[in-house]
């Protein structure tokens, strides 16, 4: 029996949240510097371990751990931008991949170090773990919960970058960086503030993704796939791109595997290939 | 946005091998390749050294093999990447086309294996060449991600059709005969040695000629700057479009030989990991120079195989730590710093 259509979009939806999560600091961070971090996932990750370790080894609340996670992810990236990253702001394409990938290789060998390559187990507080019948459909709350976040933050982050200040420098810096820096906008100062947020939510992310996908080592190269895709289907430095994007991966996804099982990832790959060949800037790109 | 190619270190400071042979520059356009193309005593000594092997070390022939078939790899990502500038994370998309097709063609045709060469090379310059249109049209991160996607495709297709490639169990029954009816594929790995040095060495020396050509000078000069080439009658695309299928040729070859080396085929060959290792091979040896590949393949293989005796799991580690430390210290890679040393020495 086919699952109803709802159920399948209602799931995606969900894992779409998650994946804007995951992606939408990456964007950011190729919008505004140009910079490739493939690094990005391994601050996901360390938001994961933070979380894990935090509820197995203190015995802390799963709410009272996330803002942990995203702290500790926004630390850490701003200890690599302030010491790695800024050397290369000037530097090729390549030499940037190159960097970032060294650096997600150590993460996966220091997680794997410390926590071992096994799956890592977190216990959801009860009430997240049930599940209840909105009109004949079976709505998991977790789910619901992500969908929630999902929302919450995209609202949080449109309105911080439409409505405050600091958006605003962010948007000139984005559009044009020389004329941002010209108009006494400190352009490196912004981009600092910006990386960090967008890896602390990649924290959160992390974090958020162990009840659904389960966390090892290889999450940092398992998910980057999924974020290198939203972020170039949905456009440089756009967050209403990032957020289609990531909602039409995630349904993709999830049709695909309910659907065509056989397939695999075949699907979105295909997608990603698609719509870079139609609009190489991605659907929402000014370039 | 500024577009980032005006800001590249690269782009504007000339390779030092360049400077150097332009600082006694000969005048006429071909005195200048001719130049480039003599041997020198250090390229005739390091082949000499790669028979070593079947003196100094007879028990390790097949790492000695494998390493022989990561640096025609290198060799062929050098030709797009380190000449022509087109940064790839699907290369190994080649690599898996050539061992599959080598390992269908020996089950289902027959196991000559220098046939099963040919036809591994024609299958992946095809591809390569079907693919190189869309590959000419991009650049920078959207080039990045298209030939990532594309790797990827291809590695999912080739999971799926579990009935042609054997999906993750790899491909059984794959039998090649002795090389030239004689030479057996053995366990010590002898022969395997033999035929991936020989196969290697003649792929070079086509190399070498065609960086030294014309043509090799005019992917540098798109390297160096796409916009401009055209002005000077090389078209940008054209170039690559050529440049993108040989190199799959040659991706190809070696896909083949480390199929019909070790007679099986698995998914691995289609890897994400083979295309980021390949490239680290390349990027650590140098990039842009013709040993590059070649003696990066040398050092991470025999990294590779030092480390995973103590901890596989923290092989990458290892890995990562290098990486970043030849992003940060050496941006051409060994050869590079190398190159820079014995400038630097013979000034004094």
């Amino acid at each position: 029996m086919l699952p109803p259509v709802l159920g399948v979009l209602f799931d995606g939806i969900a894992y779409g949240m998650l994946l804007f999560l995951l992606s939408v600091g990456l964007s950011v961070t190729l919008g505004l510097m140009n910079f490739v971090n493939l690094a990005h996932c391994a601050f996901a990750m360390l938001g994961g371990y933070v979380t894990v370790s935090l509820m197995n080894e203190l015995h802390w609340p799963f709410f009272a751990s996330l803002p942990v996670a995203f702290l500790a992810a926004a630390a850490a990236s701003v200890v690599f931008e302030r010491t790695l990253y800024r050397r290369l702001y000037r530097a090729s394409d390549l030499d940037q991949v190159l960097l970032t990938i060294g650096i997600a290789f150590v993460s996966v060998a220091v997680a794997a170090y410390f926590f071992g390559t096994t799956q890592q187990p977190v216990d959801m507080p009860s009430y997240m773990r049930g599940s209840f019948d909105v009109l004949g459909l079976n709505i998991a709350a977790y789910r619901l919960f992500l969908v929630g976040v999902g929302v919450v933050v995209t609202i949080v982050l449109i309105g911080t970058l439409e409505y405050t200040r600091f958006g605003a420098q962010v948007r000139a810096a984005v559009d044009n960086q020389r004329m941002a820096s010209g108009l006494g906008i400190n352009v490196e100062h912004t981009f600092a503030i910006a990386f960090a947020l967008g890896s602390g939510l990649a924290g959160l992310g992390g974090a958020l993704a162990i009840e659904i996908v389960g966390l090892d080592p290889n999450f940092a190269f398992t998910y980057l796939v999924y974020v290198l895709i939203i972020v170039s289907v949905g456009g440089l430095g756009s967050i209403g791109g990032s957020f289609a994007a990531a909602c039409l991966i995630g349904i993709s996804d999830i049709a695909g595997k309910y659907y065509v099982p056989e397939l695999g990832a075949f699907l979105i790959y295909l997608v990603m290939v698609a719509v870079l060949m139609w609009r190489p800037a991605g659907l929402f790109g000014r370039r | 946005m500024i577009p980032k190619s005006g800001n590249r270190l690269s782009d504007k400071i000339m390779r030092p091998q360049d400077a150097m042979s332009l600082a006694g520059a000969p005048s006429q356009p071909q005195e200048y390749l001719r130049s480039l193309s003599r041997w020198h005593p250090l390229e005739i000594a390091f082949w000499l050294a790669t028979l070593l092997p079947f003196f100094l070390f007879p028990t390790y022939l097949s790492l000695a093999s494998q390493i022989a078939v990561a640096a025609l790899f290198a060799l062929s990502l050098d030709i797009i990447l380190g000449y022509a500038g087109i940064v790839s994370l699907g290369h190994a998309a080649f690599f898996g086309i050539g061992a599959y097709a080598a390992g269908l063609f020996s089950k289902f045709v027959w196991g000559e294996p220098f046939s099963g060469l040919l036809i591994a090379a024609a299958m992946a310059a095809l591809i390569g060449y079907l693919t190189s249109f869309i590959i000419a049209r991009f650049r920078h991160l959207t080039l990045i991600m298209i030939t990532l996607g594309l790797g990827l495709l291809l590695a999912e297709a080739a999971n799926s059709a579990g009935w042609l490639t054997g999906g993750s169990d790899g491909l059984q029954g794959v039998k090649i005969w002795p090389v030239f009816g004689y030479f057996k594929f053995d366990l010590y790995g002898t022969t395997a040695y033999g035929y991936s040095l020989a196969v290697l060495f003649l792929v070079f020396l086509a190399v070498r000629r065609l960086i030294h050509s014309p043509f090799g000078l005019s992917l540098r000069g798109i390297r160096e700057n796409w916009t401009r080439m055209p002005a000077v009658g090389a078209d940008s695309r054209a170039h690559i479009r050529k440049a993108y299928t040989i190199a799959a040729a040659i991706a190809g070859i070696a896909g083949a030989v480390i199929a019909q080396t070790t007679q099986t085929v698995s998914l691995e060959a289609l890897s994400f990991e083979r295309s980021a290792d390949v490239l680290v091979m390349l990027v650590l040896g140098g990039a842009g120079r013709l040993y590059g590949g070649l003696v990066g393949a040398i050092i991470f293989m025999v990294a590779r195989d030092q480390f995973s005796g103590i901890a596989p799991q923290y092989w990458y580690f290892g890995i990562g730590i290098l990486l970043i430390l030849v992003v940060m210290l050496l941006p051409n890679g060994i050869l590079g710093g190398l190159a820079k040393l014995t400038a630097r020495w013979s000034r004094k």
